[in-house]
């Protein structure tokens, strides 16, 4: 019978496992247990390609993969490529991590679950924040959630977000809250230093405002006067929502010493590849009295039978499974294992790995900005402290430089015009540890000949 | 033993890993940086590989246990795509970089939404859904996409029936929509005198998950569907059940307009004790130019993001999805062809059925009728010595089995939703259906023993309430 058995390796199943069963379900054929899809809906023809082994497989995804070009990178723009110790991949890859579900039945799941909490715990301490929950789907969702949170709070219906935010974080935002009840988004802008206008922020925020998103540093590279943007936002009763690089909080101030309410990031730079954009990690952090109207899982500590510690999945409350149309969020899977990359990397660094490489980043980009500026026609554009990215204004428009430049396999940067009108000559370049001299010099040369 | 955590094992000066150091530390003004280290763990390399390694062994997860999990399709995950989903152009491959350097990429999504398009019969897909629920709210708001081009914004409600995950009507809140539930018939299926009587013109979409969550498929899709769109409403499909219908059917011909699908469930990606997963989003014609933007797009030879869609209900997360798992999702289409797809759910619905039967008379089926990839059982604790599904559930531990998905669906009473899957074989269902049976007799002979389970796990019953009363949620 044409593909009844044409590929025994995914079911195990031989001809006479197949009428046994058959038999104690007292049926002639797999087709009788079907007697519910119409006749005429069932076995319609596909178009599928031929099946490939396991080997030719591998040899197609091998030539897929070599279409992709390798580039001596440094485009940043929410996705940063950092080293990440081979040590992290090896334990999240394990099949008992790896092919687990989330944690529903506790005792059997005691591993994943002490994994979440230790990833809560790295995340409180790394932000400076009360509590964090079990991941979000990305940097752009965990604030889009993290405002919804503030509009529920507050009761206002006004949000503020800087014009230098990342630009497919406001795209998300503007889905997520279009249809909350409303909920009306409007732009800060920012000064000629690369920073937000405090004259245009404090004008803007009133006592209709829900919250304000503060992003550091902010999707130009420029880091804000937090203590400053806290004050204004807490004078209006609004809460303030930051939106940070996680890597650069091994240096930089943190969410907790500004009294960020909520405190979001996009998570990859923590030990998870760029991978075209995905799977991100979305961290959500928060001060305590919010906890209850965090949406997503959280893991606590419990006692079992016998006073001993365990971890669950707790404060469920909020969830959709219990509350349905009443939850806080919709959210279910979330991004497990890319928060255990995320607490297995700040595990092998601590403290002390941490703050070298966000101090390696921060000297590459400064050594970086240096030499690009020194290149005849180009220079930097904005006076702010930065991290590891920086605008670069060039003699032409920015995209045309990127284009060149990749033609000898360099990622040149984000090419500002695409999001930002009026910044066509402006690229957004960053550099990481791993950008070694030689790359620099590289990217240098390659900019001096066009 | 209580297992330590990674902080009660830190040392001030151990370390994992070290970093070249820089060779200035003045660059940024005082006033920038943090004040305090972060209490992050301080361990060596080795310290951290058995702290993850030992943690890893306090799990069962389906590479080591039968994990029959109802809904969530717990199949094999092939060990081929661990280790090509990451080939290095892959994950290294930058989302801004520019499209020449990275076709290869490219290429694999546009595949695999052309792979996705024909296995549903649906006009065009989305990759870009994390999850399963966030494939839902992609869904639910490009409805709410088309009907507001059509100058329908008045619809305002979602109908959902009772047997709907809890994801369903908390989508349609979010989407800012009212839930409509109507209960399901006695048969567990659509009821479609309810369903009419919630039918109007303020109906925006109705949710129908198919095979629906009490494992049976809706028998009177087609005229369910008449229904809905005569309302002027469209038919959204949560297909996080559709192993049970791939390579038999095709849902745009029963009449569905919108539906997701997970990659982590069908197509053999793994779950990752909660993620990354993939919800790609399908839409027949005329709901097509209302999913988020980008979806790759062929020219010549070239494949490209920079399509125009102007009707666009905009973007769902940053850039186009996680592309990991849609890597893995390619994978699994390719090995497999059209008669594959077909024997795989089959035997998930032949591996269900089989269970199911075994289990009689001692465990029943709440709907006593052959099912599709899942069962539903119901346990009556008058009849069962006051043992609950909870119970039996947590004894399943002990005999080496994850247990079922309990008390859902809610219809059920005491419910214990079985899903195989294809991928086992007949000695493991024979060696979980004996475990049940045996937990059966203990519930006469022992229940005590039933009630305490479970009995062999790193730590027995954990009191979930007292947990949930005074938090601890980080060190």
């Amino acid at each position: 019978m044409p593909g009844e058995f044409n590929n025994t390796m995914f079911t195990p199943h031989t001809k006479q496992d197949e009428q046994e069963m058959l038999d104690v379900i007292g049926v002639s054929s797999v087709k009788e247990l079907l007697n519910k899809i119409p006749a005429d809906l069932l076995y319609p023809n596909y178009n599928l390609p031929a099946a490939l082994t396991e080997q030719n497989l591998t040899a197609h995804m091998h030539a897929l993969a070599a279409k992709n070009k390798p580039l001596k990178n440094f485009i940043g723009a929410g996705m940063y490529r950092h080293f990440i110790p081979a040590a992290v991949p090896a334990l999240s890859g394990r099949g008992e991590f790896l092919t687990a579900y989330t944690p529903y039945q506790a005792e059997a799941s005691q591993g994943t679950l002490q994994t979440i909490y230790e990833f809560q715990s790295c995340m409180c301490a790394l932000f400076d924040m009360d509590v964090a929950t079990a991941s979000h789907y990305d940097g752009a969702t965990a604030l889009a959630e993290a405002v919804l949170a503030c509009v529920r709070v507050t009761g206002r219906n006004e949000v503020l977000i800087p014009a230098a935010l990342h630009p497919h974080y406001k795209e998300v935002l503007k889905t997520y809250l279009r249809h909350a009840k409303d909920v009306q988004l409007t732009e800060v802008k920012f000064a000629a230093q690369g920073t937000l206008d405090a004259n245009d922020l404090t004008e803007k925020l009133s006592d209709k405002t829900a919250c304000f998103v503060l992003s550091q540093p902010n999707f130009l590279g420029a880091l804000e006067d937090a203590q400053k943007v806290s004050a204004l936002v807490h004078k209006q009763g609004a809460l303030l929502v930051a939106q940070v690089n996680p890597l650069s909080l091994g240096l930089l101030q943190t969410p907790g010493s500004y009294e960020a309410d909520f405190a979001v990031a996009e998570g990859q730079p923590l030990g998870n590849p760029v991978s075209f954009g995905g799977p991100g990690l979305g961290i959500m952090t928060a001060k305590k009295a919010y906890m209850r109207q965090l949406p997503g899982r959280i893991v606590g500590v419990a006692k079992d039978k016998n006073g001993q510690r365990a971890f669950v999945l707790t404060l469920q409350a909020r969830e959709q499974h219990i509350r349905r149309e009443k939850a806080a969020s919709n959210i279910c899977s979330n991004e497990a294992i890319c928060a255990l990359n995320a607490v297995i990397y700040l595990t092998l660094l601590g403290p002390q790995g941490l703050k070298e490489v966000a101090e390696l980043n921060v000297e590459r980009a400064h050594e970086l900005a240096e030499k690009l500026s020194a290149v005849k026609g180009f220079s930097l554009k904005f006076t702010a402290p930065f991290f590891n990215e920086f605008v670069v204004t060039c003699p032409t428009n920015a995209q045309t430089v990127a284009d060149k430049l990749a033609q000898k396999n360099i990622g040149a940067g984000y090419a500002l015009g695409n999001s930002f009108p009026g910044m066509e000559n402006d690229l957004l370049v960053c550099a990481t540890e791993l950008n070694t001299p030689q790359d620099m010099a590289a990217y240098v040369s390659a900019l001096k000949e066009i | 033993m209580e297992n330590l955590l990674s902080i009660e094992k830190s040392k001030p000066g151990r370390r994992g890993v070290r970093f070249e150091q820089a060779k200035k530390h003045d660059y940024l003004p005082q006033d920038c940086l943090r004040t305090s280290a972060p209490k992050l763990p301080e361990m060596s390399e080795f310290d951290t590989v058995r702290h993850f390694t030992r943690l890893s062994q306090e799990n069962y997860s389906l590479d080591g246990e039968f994990y029959p999990l109802g809904s969530c399709t717990m199949k094999y995950n092939p060990k081929a795509y661990d280790v090509l989903s990451v080939l290095e152009p892959f994950t290294h491959a930058h989302p801004f970089a520019p499209e020449s350097a990275v076709q290869g990429t490219l290429q694999i999504m546009y595949e695999l939404q052309e792979l996705l398009k024909e296995i549903t019969g649906l006009a065009a897909f989305t990759l870009q859904p994390a999850a399963g629920a966030h494939g839902e709210l992609t869904g639910i708001l490009t409805v709410r996409a088309y009907h507001d081009a059509h100058k329908n914004s008045s619809r305002c409600e979602v109908i959902v029936p009772d047997t709907a995950h809890g994801t369903n009507p908390a989508t349609a809140n979010m989407a800012g929509y009212t839930v409509v539930n109507i209960k399901s018939a006695a048969d567990g299926c659509v009821d479609k005198a309810a369903l009419q009587a919630a039918l109007s013109d303020k109906t925006a979409a109705v949710m129908l998950t198919v095979p629906n969550t009490v494992g049976l498929f809706e028998k009177d899709i087609r005229e369910i569907a008449d229904m809905v769109h005569k309302a002027g409403a469209l038919l959204y499909m949560d297909g996080a059940n559709f192993n049970a219908l791939i390579g038999l059917a095709k849902p745009a011909d029963f009449g569905v307009d919108v539906m997701h699908l997970n990659l982590h469930k069908t197509f053999a990606a793994p779950h990752g004790g909660g993620g990354p997963g993939s919800g790609p989003v399908g839409a027949a014609k005329h709901v097509a130019p209302f999913l988020p933007k980008p979806i790759v797009e062929k020219k010549g030879e070239v494949y490209t993001l920079h399509g125009k869609m102007p009707q666009s209900l905009g973007k769902m997360k940053a850039f186009y999805g996680n592309i990991a798992v849609v890597l893995r999702g390619y994978c699994y289409l390719r090995q497999f062809d059209a008669a594959t797809l077909k024997n795989i759910a089959e035997k998930a619905i032949l591996n269900a059925n089989y269970v199911r039967a075994k289990l009689k008379g001692k465990f029943n089926a709440f709907f006593d009728v052959n099912c599709m990839h899942e069962c539903v059982l119901s346990i009556d604790p008058h009849k069962m010595n006051g043992v609950h599904t909870a119970d039996v559930a947590k004894r399943l531990l002990d005999y080496g089995f994850y247990a079922p998905t309990i008390y859902f669906p809610l219809i059920v009473p005491e419910a214990l939703m079985i899903e195989p899957t294809e991928t086992e074989s007949k000695e493991m269902l024979d060696a979980f259906v004996g475990a049940l049976e045996k937990i059966y007799d203990e519930i006469f002979a022992n229940p005590q023993l039933v009630h305490d389970a479970p009995h062999t796990q790193p730590v027995s019953r954990i009191d979930e309430v007292a947990a949930a009363r005074q938090p601890n949620l980080r060190w």
